[in-house]
């Protein structure tokens, strides 16, 4: 079985194997890639990268997303930056040291190969997506500016003010639409991902649906992209937009792709708390805001003075005091349990109690309210906009949320999944974030997949299928998945219960924030199998969606994704009940030290779980690959 | 709260569209405009109606999917706000609320609250790009752009692509949404080559896709949530100007 996940990492020195790598793989030359067929699935960072690069090489691209348009993919909200190890501070940064941040902040959880050469392509992402256009922040010189980002003691991370991941995106968008002119590239908005094509073993299409008009359609081609993002809104509260979801990933998870390490969610330590029953989603604040922001609690429990009321002695800025060599700037899983700690303590702030404060008060002082603006201005805005309050007056408000998902399909360092054909890219895949993301390095690793690594990887494979003519789509690997999606809608569209998808979600959510959120133990794991068979039980009978399928139908939609959130979310629990120790955001009661910090177990667990679907209601199966680390020393990650 | 609901239905692009009125008690002031939308929704699944279609994904105003014409005016009446981050504390109790899709040829009805905005993309695939292949690009750095312009082009790709501004015009103009990409694109000595084939091409894009000319009403710029500036139409007008001057 282990033969199963042959990672594929070249040998030789680490800064090498890359090069060597892409030395070896072959290529297609330009006549032949014309007639050869690719889908990309997702239009961010990595599905927007890699569709554009794949048109501009002459491949012939479809590329689908479930938004009216590709610019709009949630790539869009991320705010704070993007990391490249260009050095331009003179403070020492290099390739390695990026490498080295990466590796450790993901608490030695992801591959040295993968995660080195994410570092390694990061300096020609930033040229490209300066060379498109993309505003970053610039001093007086003309030069760029960088600024430190959590977790990390140099200033590598690129910005356009709070809104880096916007810009980025309408520099990847606008390449795509350049080769959508060109004809190289093929736009299907509106469809959603319904299933995966597998012939003969390999990935050969795609069941999409038009969710205007609700027809199923059949696209086939020669290798299939993932390009899908995380599946964070399985807690219904988080901070991705609404209709993120992780449906094509578990499609393509039943049709035989590993999925690896799913448990591994990065808690976001600074969203703007819950306000009230209705919410549907936690809005991020910048991890940036970190750098000026001073992070604080009363020292006093129950303390309901109004923050700037409470003097200065009376203040527990509770992150410095426990991690002074880092202080507010502690990884995010770090920050997270911090808050947390602090609340369930007796100590958190607002109304419910569950928030701290992060306060601007003494940067304000020291550096004035225009590099405050300058630098933050549109988070302040949006911050005022949500909660009615000035963050330049009263400190912000924040608790931690659901946000980032470090696993995903498990691929090898060409990132190709187990099914042949079939890659996954960005926050699809699982291989460069190990237990926990550090600050600004999504975009640099979905931009770095996209760009410059997936093409040449995927010219490799499709060097042996130039002779391999278009595949039709009335074969009966096509019926069969077209059918088995017809059937799957018509029993959503057939329960006619009383209970809305809604619904169902948010109780999917509480369960696995209860039992699988930032903190999680073996008794409440065990439980929360239990009650996700509960859930999936009465959801398949007690379903209401409205209308018909033959029209838009954004329940229908809802309906289908949350019935492979209750699948996915009980493979989430498998995992994170096989993992018994802590490490990043994943935090087990059961592992850890003597001082309440996440105690990890290189012993037993230095692996990466990738889980094979066993069949419905089946025990998924357990894969390991044992991570080795031959250039990091593992050690205890400390921020004191 | 209790809020009254004037909402536009239409099933679909081909179908006739009326208005509806719903009634929601127990909405909270702290709610935003799309989650009483939710709460409307789930009202009408569990009374066996149809429930109202909109466009929505990031609600925290930047994918620029959400866009519905709110008492009159795109977004409702805050300054700069996207209608996600609208929220109901605006309105008064027991208001009544008028809920349209966004008015434009152009942007012709899908279902209920739902456009098609689809001409955006062509008018940006009609040339709102610098033409660079990845991995060809020299040094990040190997080409400095002043301060100003990098922020004149930061504050103009700042356009989140909702359309506002094409709701908001009496001849559903697209020059706003155009000038910004234009300006933005204009700012950097990598997009300075193609400029002037960029703009001949766009404006010919919008003004075959159906978006009317400017009269410089200003009201794009009022409705804009992300506040682009109307100077950068006078930028696109020089561009144009020069660009059809060295034809």
């Amino acid at each position: 079985m282990m033969s199963k996940l042959d990672a594929k990492i070249p040998d030789g020195p680490l800064a090498d194997k890359w090069t060597n790598h892409k030395a070896k793989l072959r290529l297609v030359n330009p006549a032949n890639r014309r007639k050869l067929d690719i889908i990309v699935v997702g239009t961010g960072l990595a599905g927007a990268s890699a569709a554009s690069t794949l048109g501009e090489l002459g491949y012939n691209v479809k590329v689908f997303c479930y938004q009216d348009s590709p610019r709009r993919a949630h790539s869009v909200a991320a705010q704070g930056g993007i990391n490249a190890a260009k050095n331009y501070k003179n403070d020492n940064d290099s390739v390695y040291r990026l490498f080295y941040d990466m590796l450790k902040g993901g608490d030695f959880r992801a591959r040295e190969a993968n995660v080195y050469r994410a570092a390694e392509v990061s300096n020609l992402v930033i040229d490209h997506y300066t060379a498109l256009g993309v505003p970053f922040a610039r001093d007086y010189g003309g030069l760029i500016e960088n600024r430190s980002f959590g977790g990390v003691q140099v200033s590598r991370t690129f910005y356009a003010k709070g809104q880096t991941g916007q810009q980025c995106l309408i520099g990847a968008y606008s390449a795509l639409s350049r080769q959508i002119d060109k004809g190289t590239v093929t736009m299907y908005p509106r469809r959603e991902m319904m299933d995966l094509v597998v012939i003969d073993g390999k990935a050969r299409g795609i069941i999409a649906r038009n969710l205007v008009t609700g027809e199923i359609e059949r696209h086939s081609a020669h290798a299939v992209v993932l390009a899908t993002g995380g599946y964070g809104t399985i807690y219904y509260l988080s901070t991705l937009a609404l209709n993120s979801n992780g449906s094509a990933a578990w499609r393509a998870h039943k049709r035989g792709a590993l999925f690896a390490n799913p448990s591994f969610v990065q808690i976001h330590p600074t969203s703007i708390p819950v306000l009230n029953d209705h919410q549907c989603k936690l809005t991020l604040m910048s991890e940036s805001l970190r750098n000026d922001g001073r992070v604080w609690v009363p020292k006093k429990k129950g303390d309901t003075r109004k923050p700037n009321e409470i003097p200065e002695e009376e203040r527990d800025y509770y992150l410095e005091r426990r991690y002074p060599a880092f202080g507010n700037l502690v990884p995010r899983d770090v920050a997270s349990r911090a808050a947390k700690e602090r609340c369930d303590a007796g100590y958190g702030v607002g109304p419910t109690g569950l928030s701290v404060y992060l306060d601007f008060r003494d940067a304000i002082q020291k550096k004035g309210r225009k590099y405050i603006e300058d630098s933050y201005g549109n988070l302040f805005e949006m911050y005022e906009k949500i909660t009615g309050e000035s963050p330049y007056e009263v400190p912000m408000r924040i608790y931690p949320a659901g946000h980032y998902t470090m696993g995903g399909l498990w691929v090898d360092y060409n990132l190709m999944t187990t099914i042949p054909g079939l890659y996954a890219i960005g926050e699809a895949n699982f291989s460069d974030h190990g237990a926990n993301r550090l600050g600004a390095s999504s975009l640099m690793q979905t931009s770095g997949d996209g760009y410059f690594i997936l093409p040449y990887t995927i010219s490799d494979y499709l060097a042996d299928d130039i002779r391999t003519p278009k595949i039709p789509t009335n074969t009966p690997e096509f019926d069969a998945a077209e059918k088995e999606v017809k059937e799957r809608i018509d029993r959503l569209m057939s329960i006619n219960g009383t209970e809305t998808a809604t619904s169902f979600h948010k109780r999917l959510g509480k369960i696995m924030w209860d039992y699988c959120g930032m903190v999680r133990n073996e008794e409440g794991l065990k439980k929360a199998l239990g009650l996700l068979d509960e859930l999936k039980e009465e959801f398949w009978k007690n379903l209401k969606v409205p209308d018909t399928a033959n029209e838009m139908n954004q329940e229908l939609e809802k309906a289908n994704r949350i019935a492979d959130f209750l699948e996915l979310g009980k493979l989430l629990v498998y995992d994170a009940l096989n993992r018994r120790e802590s490490c990043g955001a994943h935090f087990r009661e059961e592992s850890q030290t003597e001082t309440g910090e996440a105690k990890r177990d290189d012993q037993n667990f230095a692996y990466v779980a990738a889980w094979e679907f066993a069949g419905d209601g089946n025990e998924p199966i357990l894969h390991k690959e044992e991570l080795k680390f031959e250039y990091v020393k593992l050690q205890e990650r400390s921020y004191k | 709260m209790k809020v009254k609901l004037k909402i536009w239905r239409q099933k679909d692009s081909r179908s006739k569209g009326k208005f509806e009125i719903y009634e929601l008690d127990n909405v909270a002031p702290d709610m935003s405009f799309l989650e009483m939308l939710d709460a409307l929704n789930q009202k009408l699944i569990k009374e066996g109606k149809s429930p109202v279609a909109f466009d929505h994904d990031c609600r925290e105003g930047i994918c620029g999917s959400c866009g519905i014409y709110i008492n009159g005016r795109p977004h409702g009446n805050d300054h700069r706000t996207t209608t996600c981050e609208l929220r109901l504390r605006r309105f008064k109790d027991g208001e009544t609320i008028t809920i349209e899709p966004w008015r434009a040829a152009a942007f012709p009805v899908v279902k209920d609250l739902v456009v098609d905005r689809s001409a955006f993309d062509k008018i940006i695939q009609a040339g709102g790009y610098i033409s660079v292949n990845a991995g060809a690009a020299q040094d990040a750095n190997a080409i400095p752009v002043p301060k100003h312009n990098a922020d004149v082009a930061f504050d103009t790709a700042s356009c989140i692509g909702c359309g506002a501004c094409v709701a908001a015009c009496k001849n559903a103009s697209a020059m706003l949404f155009v000038a910004a990409k234009i300006t933005h694109l204009a700012q950097f000595p990598q997009g300075r080559v193609e400029a002037p084939e960029r703009v001949k091409r766009m404006v010919a894009k919008m003004d075959e896709l159906g978006f009317g000319s400017c009269t410089n009403t200003r009201a794009c710029e009022a409705e804009c949530p992300k506040g682009i500036s109307i100077s950068t139409i006078a930028k696109l007008n020089r561009e144009f100007i020069s660009a059809k001057l060295k034809d």
